[in-house]
C-alpha cells in the first residue's frame, strides 16, 4: 500500500515552506491518475478532487496534509564562498552542524554547513551548542560575484539527505514532517480507485504549515468540505522520553482528541478502525497542536474537524524515522472511514 | 576515482579490511613486494633503479575517526563511544552505518518542540546519544549488529564549487590515494609504502612500520586542518585551501628533519610547486610514531589542506592534492642529487 520509491521521492523533493514548488510539481503529477481534478490555488496549495457515487448533495470530506518543510534561507555572502543563513520553521541549531547541504540558487548548488573547529574552541565553548550566527555554508565556490550571482539572498537550503530504509520496514530521512502525511493523501486517492465511495473527496497538500499553518486556512475556505481530517506526524517514543510525550512506532495511527476535534468525527474515525481491525492510539492534544486541523476548523463558519498522526521519532532533524506499516495503517483507516461515510453522518455534525 | 571509492569506504580503527582490500587491488601490479603485519599495515616495497639507493618509508593512514557499538538496549538502541577525535555535537541528524556488513541507521535527537529553551542551548553529550537502526527488541538488533562493531558516517563523496570535493574520510583516504599514484611510478630510492592502521587511536601502526626496514627517512602523507573561513583570524586558519600541500615543521608528536624539509621546500621552489606550513604546533600523525623508530628515521610530513576534518562531510581542493603528489612525485626522483644536505 505505501510506494517506497514515491516516498522517496517526496522525502527528497525540496519545498522549503513558501518554497513548495518542486514537491508541488512532483505532486500535481503523481496525484492526477487518481484524481478528477488537481489543481492548485492562489497560495500554492495542491488540490486533488475525487467525485464520489450516487446523488447530491453528497458528503464532502476534505484530507488536508502539508507538504513544506523546515529549512535554512540565505541571509548574505562571505569572501571564500561562504553564506549566511538563518532558519525557516522549528529549526533546532544544534543539528545543523557537519550536515551536506543542497543550495538552491539560480541552479542547484552542494555545501557543508561548517563552524569553528573544537580545537580553536575553549573548554567553557565546547561545552555549549554552537550558536546559528557563527555558522556558515560553505559552497566551495572562490569568486565573491560568481557566489552572489548563483545564490542571491533569499535562496533556500535543504539537508541532501537521501531516504534510508532501516530494519523492520522503518524508514529515516528528512521531511518526512509531513511528506509521510502526503504519502497517505495520494495512497488514500489511490485506493479510492477500486471501492465504491459516496462522498466527494478533495486531497489538499498545504503550503506553510511550518510557518504558521497557513495554506489550512485558505484551502478550507475555497473548498467550504463537511468535515475535515488533518493528517500529519505526532512525536514517536524514543529513549530518553517520557512516557507521556511520545507514541510507539508499528503501533498504528494516533487519532487526536481535544479541543479542535469533532467529538463525533472522533468517535467514528475509532468505530471505523475498530471494524476493520486497525490498531490506533490516541493523542490527546490540551493545547494548539501544530497542525493543519487547527486552521481548518475555524474556516467560513466552522467545519468539523478531526486529525490523525503518524508517530514519528527526531522530528524536524534530518533523520526523521517512522514505520511503513504506520502509513499504510494510516490510508487504510481512512479509506475505511470514506467508504461508510453517509450524509445524515454529516448532517448531524451541527447538532449538540 | 580512486579517492571516492576510499572516501567512502569503511574503515574504523581496527576495522580497516574494506580499506586494505581496495589498496592492495590498486597496488599489487605495481610493486615488487606486498605483505602485512601482525597490527593489519598494509606494507609494500618497490625497488629503486639505483643498487644500493636509499630505502625511504611513505606512510599514510588506513583508518578514520568511528564510534563503537558498546551496548544494544532491550529496546534494540545501540550506545556508542567514539573512536578517535569525534566533536560530539556533529553526530545529531546523521546517517551512520554500522559494522563491516554497513547496517544503516540515524542518530536522532528529541524533537524541538519538546525542549525547555535551556535545553535547546546545551551542547548534545555523548550521553544522550544513541543509533536507532529500526530495530524495536535487542533480538532484532543482534541479528544485524554486534558490540564492538564500529561505525561511520554515511555521507556522499560529491564535487563542490570551484575543484573542490566533499566527502568524509579524506583524512586520511587522500594520503592513501596520493601513495597509491607514487607507487605506479619508479624512482632511483626504493620505497616502502606502509598503509598504516589504529593513527586516529594513538598512531598504533605508525609505531611498527619501519621497523627491521633499515629505512633511511621517511615522509608521511597527510590531511591537516583548514580553517580558512569566516570569523577565524589570519593567524588561526593554520592551513589555506589551494596554497598547495601543507609541511610540518612541528606539531605535538613530532619536530620535522629540518634537513628534509630544506630539501622538500628547495624541491618545489625549483617545480615551481605551490606548499604552505603548517600554522599551528598542534595536532599529531603517524611522523610522531615512525620518526622514534630504532635509532630514530629522519621524517617529514606533507598534508593536504582539509577543512571539517573528522566531522561527517570534509572539504579538501584537488589541485592541492595534485600538488602533494607533484611534490612527492619530484622529491623522490631528485632526492639522489640532494641527499648530501641530510646529516
Amino acid at each position: 500500500m505505501v510506494d517506497l520509491d514515491l516516498l522517496r521521492r517526496l522525502s527528497e523533493g525540496a519545498g522549503v515552506s513558501g518554497s513548495e514548488g518542486e514537491v508541488a510539481k512532483l505532486l500535481v503529477e503523481v496525484l492526477r491518475p487518481y484524481a478528477d481534478s488537481v489543481d492548485r490555488d492562489r497560495l500554492g496549495n495542491v488540490i486533488a478532487f475525487k467525485e464520489g457515487e450516487g446523488p447530491t448533495p453528497r458528503p464532502r470530506v476534505l484530507l488536508s496534509a502539508h507538504m513544506d518543510e523546515i529549512g535554512l534561507l540565505v541571509t548574505g555572502w562571505e569572501d571564500g564562498g561562504f553564506l549566511r543563513f538563518s532558519t525557516v520553521g522549528g529549526v533546532d541549531i544544534r543539528t545543523l552542524l557537519g550536515q551536506e547541504v543542497i543550495v538552491h540558487g539560480t541552479r542547484i548548488l552542494p555545501g557543508v554547513i561548517g563552524a569553528k573547529p573544537p580545537h580553536l574552541q575553549s573548554p567553557a565553548e565546547r561545552k555549549e551548542a554552537i550558536d546559528g550566527e557563527k555558522m556558515y555554508i560553505d559552497t566551495g565556490l572562490k569568486a565573491r560575484d560568481e557566489l552572489e550571482r548563483l545564490v542571491p539572498i533569499g535562496s533556500v537550503v535543504t539537508i541532501a539527505r537521501k531516504l534510508q530504509v532501516l530494519a523492520q520496514g522503518r524508514v529515516a530521512g528528512k521531511a518526512l514532517d509531513n511528506r509521510a502525511g502526503v504519502m497517505v493523501l495520494v495512497g488514500c486517492l489511490k485506493e479510492l480507485m477500486a471501492v465504491k465511495h459516496k462522498a466527494d473527496v478533495y486531497a489538499v497538500a498545504t503550503v506553510q504549515e511550518e510557518v504558521g499553518i497557513r495554506g489550512a486556512i485558505t484551502s478550507s475556505h475555497g473548498i467550504n468540505p463537511d468535515l475535515g481530517i488533518a493528517i500529519d506526524v505526532c512525536h514517536g517514543d524514543m529513549l530518553g522520553m517520557a512516557e507521556d510525550e511520545g507514541y510507539p512506532l508499528d503501533k498504528g495511527p494516533a487519532i487526536g482528541f481535544g479541543p479542535h476535534v469533532h467529538h463525533q468525527l472522533y468517535r467514528a474515525l475509532r468505530d471505523s478502525a475498530e471494524r476493520v481491525g486497525i490498531t490506533y492510539q490516541v493523542e490527546p492534544s490540551p493545547t494548539p497542536a501544530g497542525t493543519d486541523a487547527w486552521g481548518i476548523q475555524i474556516a467560513r463558519r466552522g467545519i468539523p474537524t478531526a486529525l490523525i498522526s503518524i508517530p514519528l521519532r527526531y522530528m524536524h532533524t534530518s533523520v526523521e524515522t517512522l514505520s511503513m506499516r504506520d502509513v499504510a495503517e494510516t490510508i487504510r483507516l481512512l479509506l475505511a472511514f470514506i467508504q461508510g461515510l453517509e450524509s445524515a453522518f454529516v448532517e448531524g455534525l451541527s447538532c449538540y | 576515482m580512486l579517492l571516492e571509492r576510499l572516501s567512502t569506504a569503511f574503515g574504523p580503527p581496527g576495522q580497516e579490511d574494506e580499506v586494505r582490500e581496495i589498496l592492495r587491488q590498486e597496488i599489487t601490479p605495481h610493486v615488487d613486494k606486498i605483505w602485512t603485519d601482525a597490527l593489519g599495515n598494509l606494507l609494500a616495497e618497490k625497488r629503486g633503479s639505483v643498487q644500493g639507493a636509499p630505502r625511504v618509508l611513505l606512510a599514510a593512514h588506513m583508518d578514520e575517526v568511528a564510534l563503537m557499538v558498546t551496548h544494544i538496549d532491550k529496546n534494540g538502541y545501540l550506545r556508542f563511544r567514539t573512536m578517535g577525535g569525534i566533536d560530539q555535537r556533529v553526530l545529531v541528524s546523521k546517517l551512520v552505518l554500522v559494522g563491516p556488513q554497513k547496517v544503516p541507521g540515524v542518530i536522532g535527537s528529541k524533537a524541538i518542540h519538546l525542549l525547555t529553551p535551556e535545553e535547546r542551548e546545551k551542547a548534545f553529550h555523548l550521553r544522550d546519544l544513541y543509533i536507532d537502526i529500526g530495530a524495536g527488541t535487542r533480538e532484532e538488533a543482534e541479528a544485524l549488529v554486534s558490540i564492538g562493531d564500529g561505525v561511520v558516517f554515511n555521507s556522499s563523496f560529491c564535487h563542490l564549487g570551484d575543484g573542490r570535493v566533499r566527502g568524509k574520510a579524506l583524512d586520511d583516504r587522500v594520503g592513501c590515494s596520493a601513495l597509491v599514484e607514487i607507487l605506479q611510478r619508479r624512482y632511483p630510492v626504493t620505497l616502502v609504502a606502509a598503509f598504516t592502521v589504529q593513527e586516529e587511536v594513538g598512531l598504533r601502526g605508525g609505531r611498527v612500520v619501519a621497523f627491521g626496514e633499515e629505512i633511511d627517512l621517511a615522509l608521511v602523507l597527510e590531511a591537516t586542518t583548514a580553517f580558512d573561513v569566516p570569523d577565524s583570524k589570519p593567524h588561526e586558519t593554520v592551513t589555506c585551501l589551494g596554497q598547495g600541500p601543507a609541511l610540518t615543521i612541528m606539531d605535538s608528536t613530532l619536530i620535522a628533519d629540518p634537513n628534509l624539509l630544506t630539501i622538500l621546500r628547495e624541491t618545489a621552489l625549483e617545480q615551481g610547486i605551490p606548499y604552505q606550513l603548517r600554522r599551528t604546533g598542534g595536532g599529531g600523525t603517524d611522523g610522531g610514531a615512525i620518526h622514534l623508530t630504532e635509532g630514530g628515521v629522519p621524517t617529514a610530513v606533507l598534508a593536504v589542506p582539509c577543512r571539517y576534518l573528522h566531522s561527517p562531510a570534509s572539504v579538501i581542493e584537488l589541485n592541492d592534492y595534485r600538488h602533494l603528489v607533484d611534490l612527492t612525485d619530484a622529491f623522490l626522483a631528485k632526492f639522489m642529487e640532494r641527499r648530501t644536505k641530510l646529516g
